[in-house]
């Protein structure tokens, strides 16, 4: 049934669609048509309507942001950018932007933000850079105008290539407050850039309750752990304690090796740290264009440790993150682990962890040198406050003020200890303003000790992340069993030598 | 509406265009610019010349990473648009579901490079596990995932094109081809395909670049592990740049000679594979 309309005349007419018109122009007038048309119509309008929603779905604000990068082929660019407009305050007091290195201490940095601007009215910006990607953030944050104005750098390398955007600090108050100023990084005028905001260690953590269950088992080889001050008992314990896991209730003595690229740092910065300060001591240097390597078979003995005692076999490791260790430790499923005090957060954080606090202590990595009885832990800095010197001198003054409000007050320092677990190498801290986590506390208590010398860290002399990396993927590669120790050696002889020379000039 | 055109085009444009010069066009002049300096950021460059382009070719990893690239494009090229045409084929019959299948075989497309990558190390090293070995442990291994890995994402996608340039083909031409008595395979080889041509080169195009150009699934696999053995190019670049101090003009460097090399081989391509599309 049609509807035939032409002009005021409508004629309902029965006849096929295909009428032929000419001439006079029939308009046809079919209901069902246009309510299809009108459906169609409404469709397209709904469909545009949430593709538009999705649109700014994407530009939500948020005043946390971790950013992460991508690389063009063309230049750096960054995928997320903070959306935030931040209210600049008057030049006068100028405003602190501070880029955060370590994401697990994200959140106490936000409310540490939130209570001093409370406190002052001072803004203050906190972003994240994303586990291992600080550099790169860094570097596409500090071209934009709106800066970082606090930031941090990993030592005399990171300084090498951030010169340019250090203030001096030498006439500060933190500076005046810092423990050991040797610490500091200086630059060849004398003035001090980078200071040094938390002290950490590292060492083998241990659980002293598998290890007294060792202890009280028939044919144990020691009795105590003051038994094991030296690679060859600690050997001894170790191999013994394999043999026996299985009355331990244990899957391995040591954690597994984590081997997988990017979480291999325990083993190319931490455990390189040992041989290369032995040579460093050896030598009376305290960095070399030209490493030799001379402790490598102490390296080999224990990395060879780490490796045939644990809970995966060796050719498995380039599956392991560290995470995946620290979770083998806290289930209890290893007795042993390498890894430094800020790794508590970690072990208490693990779902169904059977570790408990009064259980996990450190103990020396020791490698079999002489007079190792008296080495203590592996204590240093890696993470040292730098002020952009490129923005303007308000931002700049709020920023040291941010710092030192933090150091100092007892609202600041309650939250470096409590909240962000550091130990601080200030003289404002006293004795009972020191962190209270377990392996904190082990740190603290081995840096007292006087009879026992830490290792200091030298690995911030190491020439390149690039050199860190190959020595990692070489690390992997004799774990899994395709080059040989000796092999091993020369790419990390050979390697310093051509880092050193590409980043010297 | 010719004449509305001429005069308010130019307008209907510029957006799109200011956006282009934005995103793409000022980049690579600066990027350009800096491969011929030393710099940290991108605002405190100091001219050095041709000492980037020279270092960039003096270290051994960048000429692996090329060879590594140039290995993977060509054999996954290849699978990747054998399987996609077959599969095409096979999906323009008369069969019951060839839609549900069509869909399905191109999801694999929508997932994201780096989430792949992650997923298929996972899925790998599960089955790497009964032979005692795992994918960063062995550069092979981390070849032939990679290869399993482009194909599975790239040949639905591919396979689509395929079935729109098939499903192209004039039906009078089969008709006449059956006519004179063309089997099966000379109808593909002597009909179909040149008619099909102007779907194989987009998709000789799409794959060529791709492969060239990958970075997210590279990343996320191997990470160029063993030893780098597994870098393309893209991740050599990506770690000149952010691995060594002062080194920043060396991977702009390299992303230059990148877009050189990747530009002269899609052009040649594009070049040789019009001049056999046939006037439909």
């Amino acid at each position: 049934m049609v509807l035939l309309t032409h002009g005021a005349v409508t004629l309902p007419i029965t006849v096929p669609h295909t009428l032929p018109v000419t001439g006079c122009v029939w308009q046809e007038q079919n209901r069902k048509g246009e309510v299809l048309f009108m459906k169609k119509k409404l469709l397209s309008v709904l469909l545009s309507v949430a593709m538009v929603a999705t649109l700014l779905v994407g530009c939500g604000e948020t005043t946390t942001e971790t950013t992460e990068e991508a690389v063009t082929e063309e230049a750096t660019e960054e995928t997320a950018e903070p959306v935030e407009e931040v209210a600049k305050t008057t030049d006068e007091v100028g405003q602190v932007y501070y880029l955060n290195f370590k994401p697990e201490a994200e959140e106490a940095w936000q409310a540490i933000a939130a209570a001093y601007t409370a406190e002052t009215g001072v803004e203050v910006r906190v972003v994240t850079a994303a586990s291992g990607t600080y550099e790169q953030t860094l570097k596409s944050e500090i071209a934009k105008e709106d800066a970082p104005t606090l930031f941090q750098i990993n030592g005399p390398v990171g300084y090498a290539s951030w010169s340019n955007y250090c203030a001096d600090l030498s006439d500060t108050q933190l500076y005046s407050w810092l423990l050991d100023k040797s610490l500091a990084i200086t630059g060849d005028d004398g003035g001090v850039y980078g200071i040094p905001y938390v002290v950490e260690g590292y060492g083998i953590i241990y659980n002293n309750a598998i290890m007294n269950k060792y202890f009280a088992l028939d044919g144990a080889v020691a009795t105590s752990m003051d038994e094991i001050n030296n690679f060859d008992t600690l050997k001894a314990v170790v191999e013994d304690m394999q043999d026996k896991k299985d009355d331990l209730g244990i899957e391995g003595v040591f954690a597994s090796t984590s081997l997988l690229p990017g979480e291999d740092w325990r083993w190319q910065t931490h455990l390189a740290n040992l041989p290369v300060y032995y040579e460093y001591k050896e030598k009376g240097i305290s960095d070399t264009s030209e490493f030799e390597f001379l402790y490598s078979d102490n390296y080999k003995a224990i990395f060879d440790l780490y490796l045939n005692n644990s809970c995966t076999a060796p050719a498995l490791l380039g599956n392991i993150s560290v995470n995946d260790s620290m979770a083998e430790f806290a289930l209890g499923k290893a007795a042993m682990v390498q890894n430094g005090n800020w790794g508590w957060g970690q072990i208490s954080g693990v779902e169904g962890n059977v570790v408990v606090a009064e259980d996990v202590k450190f103990m020396p990595i020791y490698t079999g040198v002489e007079g190792e009885e008296n080495q203590g832990l592996c204590t240093g800095t890696e993470n040292f406050f730098c002020i952009n010197s490129q923005v303007n001198e308000a931002d700049q003054a709020a920023s040291i003020a941010f710092i030192e409000w933090l150091f100092s007050s007892d609202a600041g320092k309650a939250a470096v200890t409590n909240d962000l677990g550091f130990i601080a190498p200030f003289s404002t801290f006293e004795d009972d303003e020191k962190p209270t986590d377990p392996l904190a506390q082990e740190v603290i208590r081995y840096m007292e000790d006087t009879t026992k010398t830490s290792v200091s860290w030298t690995f911030t002399t190491f020439p390149s992340q690039e050199f860190k990396n190959n020595f990692g993927s070489a690390l992997l590669e004799y774990a899994a069993g395709n080059m040989s120790w000796d092999e091993v050696k020369d790419l990390v002889v050979v390697q310093w030598a051509s880092e050193k020379a590409a980043t010297a000039e | 509406m010719q004449k509305a055109i001429r005069k308010y085009g130019a307008i209907f444009v510029l957006p799109t265009l200011v956006a282009f010069m934005i995103a793409f066009v000022i980049p690579f002049i600066m990027g350009l610019y800096l491969s011929f300096c030393e710099f940290t950021t991108v605002t405190d460059a100091t001219f050095t010349g041709l000492s980037n382009y020279i270092k960039a070719f003096s270290g051994k990893d960048f000429i692996n990473a090329m060879l590594f690239t140039v290995k993977f494009a060509v054999v996954a090229v290849v699978f990747i648009n054998l399987l996609a045409f077959f599969m095409a084929l096979l999906l323009t019959r008369k069969m019951k579901g060839t839609n549900i299948f069509r869909t399905v075989f191109f999801m694999p497309n929508l997932i994201g490079g780096i989430v792949l990558g992650y997923i298929w190390q996972s899925m790998i090293n599960a089955i790497l596990v009964q032979y005692e070995t795992t994918l960063v442990a062995d550069a092979n291994a981390g070849f032939w995932g990679l290869v399993i890995l482009i194909n599975w994402q790239m040949i639905g996608y591919m396979m689509i094109i395929y079935i729109a340039g098939l499903q192209n083909v004039s039906t009078d031409l089969l008709e006449a081809a059956r006519i004179d008595g063309a089997n099966t395979i000379k109808t593909l080889l002597f009909v179909k395909i040149p008619m099909v041509m102007p779907s194989i080169t987009i998709c000789l195009f799409l794959t060529v670049s791709n492969c060239f150009k990958l970075f997210d699934q590279n990343l996320a696999l191997t990470a160029g592990a063993p030893s780098k053995k597994t870098a393309m190019l893209a991740l050599d670049i990506y770690n000149s740049f952010y691995n060594r101090v002062g080194f920043e003009g060396v991977g702009q460097a390299k992303a230059v000679i990148f877009f050189v090399i990747v530009a002269v081989i899609a052009l040649t391509q594009l070049t040789i594979t019009r001049r056999k599309e046939v006037e439909q």
